[in-house]
């Protein structure tokens, strides 16, 4: 039985194909920024009592699979893991083989993000252990979903969105499996300190509040109090203590690198001179950037530019590097708002520092949210695979369909005072700044601007940015002219590439709507 | 002339998983069967469809019409895929005399003898990846390189991918520099080279008038042929004790001569000597450089400076060689040009007393006196000549 071939298909307002049943649930096409207003009640779990819990704090059981059993696991469960310990997870799949060795099938794989360590889960997808995936695939995952071999649909939500999906109750959790680098039996968690210390822990807090059955599992078993608690001790139903919780090299870089090719020094300039130029970097600005080469240099180039000028920003937002860290203690902002540490300073600075502050997806994100920062921080600096000349953007699948990214925080994001898409024109001979995105995932209008190394593109949009920087000696030009020029460079347009005609997964926008469609490779 | 020639295989390019924007062709040549091509790309889903009828355009025009080619490509450009395969059908023995030519962009305005020449960044001719951005860094010459950075058993191929590059790739307001080869393999990179108008040649290890003398001849020869009118000018590379010392006869060799520079390199290994971040072993044919080149009225230009690491190096290696008299330098990274233009920019306090010197020379002159001064001081002319070419460089600069 294949759901997704039993889905009708339907054109959302932006034209995008898209199903209108995702893995037995009817879906909402999406109808545009700021359009879908939900008015049901928030999705809870059920009413638990004191009195049922040791009166002691002491939740401990001896393992994963007894903790397991206790929550009930069963055919078809929605098990939930979280990346802050990234590409060096073990407990995830840990999980995951227990209830392959329990003889419970048709699971729902809930993580916040897979990683390509996690590539065996294909072997359990093919036992029948699990039924499917939602949350982001890449790699050997990706390519598994995109040729079809998954046999429900996958779902790609934004960190925000997935919030968003568990409090409207599109998705309920049954088993949260929590990582935790610190925690006490209690369940009280804390991801600053330990072994496998990861800074952040925020990618688990709706599950742990949402969840019906919440298992801790820690390799740092600290007495009560853990403090401080990330996660809260209250929502935990069992405390698992085991040898490792992942591979600390994996877990975060020793060191992040700054990119060392000419061509994307200059992209990460030609950005840090725009916030410089627009009167963006102004004292007691925000921004937020990533982790990547890019956005590694961009903040370098801005930290000297702020330095110049003498401002200082009010908060910067994480995924936090050394170089953030470097901001705060250079007194060049007053605050980091981290929401995933990237490295070892990252998460020595969470420790220690009391103006490195841990966020979720609830306070950064969540569009159920009475607001959220998102739509406070002043500039983003963002990486794409494509882009059209209207702006779209696409950044969860190749040029070709192929999924190679999650959404992360990247469309959630999109909702900062000025969003800049910082991208080379093309890689190797494949354009990036195409006629029609492969896949949407980010609508055109609130992508302000586009930086290449071949010059810098503004949303006709936002005249108030074009004004901004009139009489700089930035590169300003049409987005349709760097596409033009790069389609002369490359030889002519790209051929489309063939598309398959099953839905193997959606893209969710940030409030629950189909974006669009991943479809299954031919 | 009809040679029996045995038919071998003819191999170009580079594949592999750590190498991007080439291919590598292999063609194997045979008596009868037709064309059977295999193609491999990573952006086969994208153009495909274009390499391959690519392929067959430009091995038809090389007159192959019976082989078995394999094109393994890692998202070569088009301009770059023409040359690998005329290097290959070359190498194979056949296409002999054909040219398979790239689409010409329009032509930028022709050089001037006096452009401003702070920066040339070298970029090695048998590594497509680095053309098609290198002018985006703000260099005022780009260096296409057939000698030094290119192995020898490469140069063939090479200068395919330059030539080709000459006539598809956009270099923006750079200068279109190429370095040949020492004489007398040079004088085939002209052939080649030469008919797609190069702004400037620079011609290595030049010791004798005479070299320099044959290749200008080389390259009237063919400008000649093709009928091209524009100047493509000579900047020699003094790069031995012997050149040194024939120094000025070197920079008065030719007319086309604009600059004379210098190859530290091969110049502390002809003395034996260790090249050091100061340079006091070259101190003395740096200043003989520059006062040949004043000495024949064209631009003194400095080595280049190897450790892309060293900024600080870099800037202080700049700022000396202004002050020796040199007007530009090379690059091996385009994170130098930069810390370059900064090094051989007039310092604004320079800028600011020659404007206004300047200005009273042209009060001066509107009140038709002989003598101009400034405050209580007269102004020597050696002093107003001076000020008016760094005010002219200022502005070619963009400081002013």
């Amino acid at each position: 039985m294949n759901i997704a071939e039993r889905s009708e298909l339907v054109a959302n307002a932006v034209g995008r194909v898209v199903p209108e049943t995702v893995n037995g649930r009817p879906q909402v096409p999406y109808m545009g920024v700021g359009k879908y207003r939900p008015l049901d009640g928030k999705a809870m779990p059920a009413v638990r009592t004191a009195a049922d819990y040791p009166t002691n704090g002491d939740k401990r059981v001896p393992d994963l699979e007894t903790a397991l059993r206790k929550c009930g696991l069963r055919d078809g469960s929605v098990v939930s893991s979280h990346h802050h310990l990234r590409d060096g997870d073990r407990v995830a799949l840990m999980a995951l083989e227990t209830a392959a060795r329990v003889g419970v099938k048709n699971l729902m794989w809930f993580p916040s993000a897979s990683f390509p360590s996690q590539k065996s889960a294909i072997e359990l997808m093919e036992a029948g252990v699990i039924e499917h995936i939602e949350g982001s695939m890449n790699g050997p995952l990706g390519d598994y979903c995109t040729q079809g071999k998954m046999r429900g649909m996958g779902v790609l939500r934004s960190h925000g969105g997935r919030w968003q999906a568990i409090q409207d109750g599109e998705v309920h959790i049954d088993i949260a499996v929590i990582a935790a680098p610190t925690a006490d039996p209690f369940g009280n968690c804390d991801g600053s300190h330990g072994k496998s210390a990861c800074g952040s822990l925020g990618f688990a807090l709706a599950d742990s509040i949402y969840a019906d059955h919440v298992i801790v599992v820690t390799d740092n078993l600290v007495p009560f109090p853990c403090v401080p608690w990330q996660i809260q001790g209250n929502n935990v139903d069992y405390v698992v203590e085991v040898e490792s919780i992942g591979d600390p090299s994996k877990i975060v870089s020793g060191t992040t690198q700054i990119t060392r090719s000419p061509d994307r020094l200059r992209i990460a300039e030609f950005v840090a001179r725009f916030l410089r130029d627009a009167g963006i970097m102004r004292t007691g600005f925000s921004f937020q950037a990533g982790a990547g080469g890019i956005a590694l240099a961009f903040v370098s180039y801005l930290k000297q530019m702020m330095k110049q000028a003498g401002v200082k920003a009010r908060f910067v937002r994480g995924g936090s590097t050394k170089y953030l860290v470097e901001l705060l203690e250079e007194g060049l902002t007053d605050y980091i708002l981290d929401g995933q540490t990237f490295d070892l300073d990252g998460v020595r600075s969470m420790a220690s520092n009391p103006r490195h502050v841990a966020t979720s997806p609830f306070t950064s994100y969540n569009y159920h949210g009475k607001g959220n920062f998102a739509s406070m921080v002043d500039a983003v600096v963002l990486g794409a695979t494509e882009v059209d000349a209207n702006f779209n953007a696409n950044v969860v699948t190749h040029s070709d369909g192929r999924l190679l990214h999650g959404i992360g925080g990247w469309q959630n994001c999109l909702a900062a005072g000025c969003t800049i898409l910082a991208v080379p024109s093309f890689r190797d001979r494949i354009p990036v700044i195409v006629d029609d995105v492969t896949t949407l995932c980010g609508p055109g209008e609130l992508i302000d601007v586009v930086v290449t190394e071949r010059g810098i593109a503004i949303n006709p949009r936002r005249q108030d940015l074009i004004d901004a920087v009139k009489g700089s000696k930035l590169p300003i030009r049409p987005l349709r002219d760097i596409k033009n020029e790069v389609e002369r460079i490359c030889g002519g347009k790209p051929q489309r590439p063939r598309r398959g005609e099953r839905p193997v997964a959606v893209v969710k926008w940030v409030d629950g709507t189909v974006l669009d469609t991943v479809w299954q490779i031919p | 002339m009809t040679v029996a020639t045995e038919i071998r295989a003819g191999e170009a390019g580079h594949s592999g998983a750590e190498i991007r924007s080439d291919l590598h062709v292999r063609i194997e040549p045979r008596e009868r069967g037709g064309m059977d091509i295999e193609l491999e790309s990573r952006v086969k889903p994208y153009y495909g469809d274009s390499i391959r009828r690519q392929a067959e355009e430009v091995l038809e025009a090389l007159g192959v019409r019976h082989a078995r080619v394999q094109i393994h490509d890692e998202g070569a450009l088009p301009f770059v895929i023409a040359a690998r395969i005329e290097a290959s059908v070359r190498r194979a023995g056949l296409g002999e005399g054909t040219r398979v030519l790239p689409d010409r962009m329009t032509l930028p305005e022709p050089s001037g003898r006096d452009r401003i020449r702070r920066s040339r960044l070298y970029v090695p001719g048998s590594e497509p990846k680095y053309f098609v951005n290198a002018a985006l860094h703000g260099a005022d010459g780009v260096i296409l390189d057939l000698e030094d950075s290119v192995h020898a058993s490469e140069k063939d191929a090479a200068r395919l991918l330059v030539r080709n590059a000459l006539r598809a790739v956009d270099f923006l307001q750079c200068e279109r520099m190429v370095r040949i080869n020492q004489l007398p393999l040079g004088l085939e990179d002209l052939d080649e080279i030469v008919p797609e108008s190069p702004d400037l040649i620079l011609i290595p290890k030049v010791e004798d008038p005479g070299q320099i003398i044959e290749a200008g001849q080389r390259i009237a020869a063919i400008k000649g042929d093709y009928g091209i009118t524009r100047p493509v000018w000579l900047m020699p590379i003094l790069e031995s004790a012997l050149g040194i010392e024939n120094a000025f006869a070197l920079a008065q060799a030719s007319d086309k001569i604009v600059a004379l520079t210098i190859g530290l390199e091969d110049y502390t290994a002809d003395l034996g000597v260790v090249k050091t971040a100061t340079g006091a072993e070259s101190l003395f044919a740096r200043q003989r450089v520059v006062n040949a080149a004043h000495a024949a009225r064209v631009q003194a230009i400095d080595s280049v400076f190897g450790d892309v690491g060293d900024m600080e190096g870099l800037r202080a290696w700049g700022l000396n060689s202004r002050a020796l008299g040199f007007e530009g330098m090379g690059c091996v990274h385009p994170l130098q040009i930069p810390v370059i233009h900064e090094a051989f920019a007039p310092a604004s306090a320079e800028i600011e007393r020659a404007r206004k010197i300047v200005a009273a020379y042209n009060e001066a002159q509107a009140k038709g006196l002989g003598v101009v001064s400034l405050g209580s001081k007269m102004i020597d002319a050696p002093v107003v000549q001076r000020a008016l070419k760094l005010m002219a460089r200022a502005l070619a600069m963009g400081l002013v």
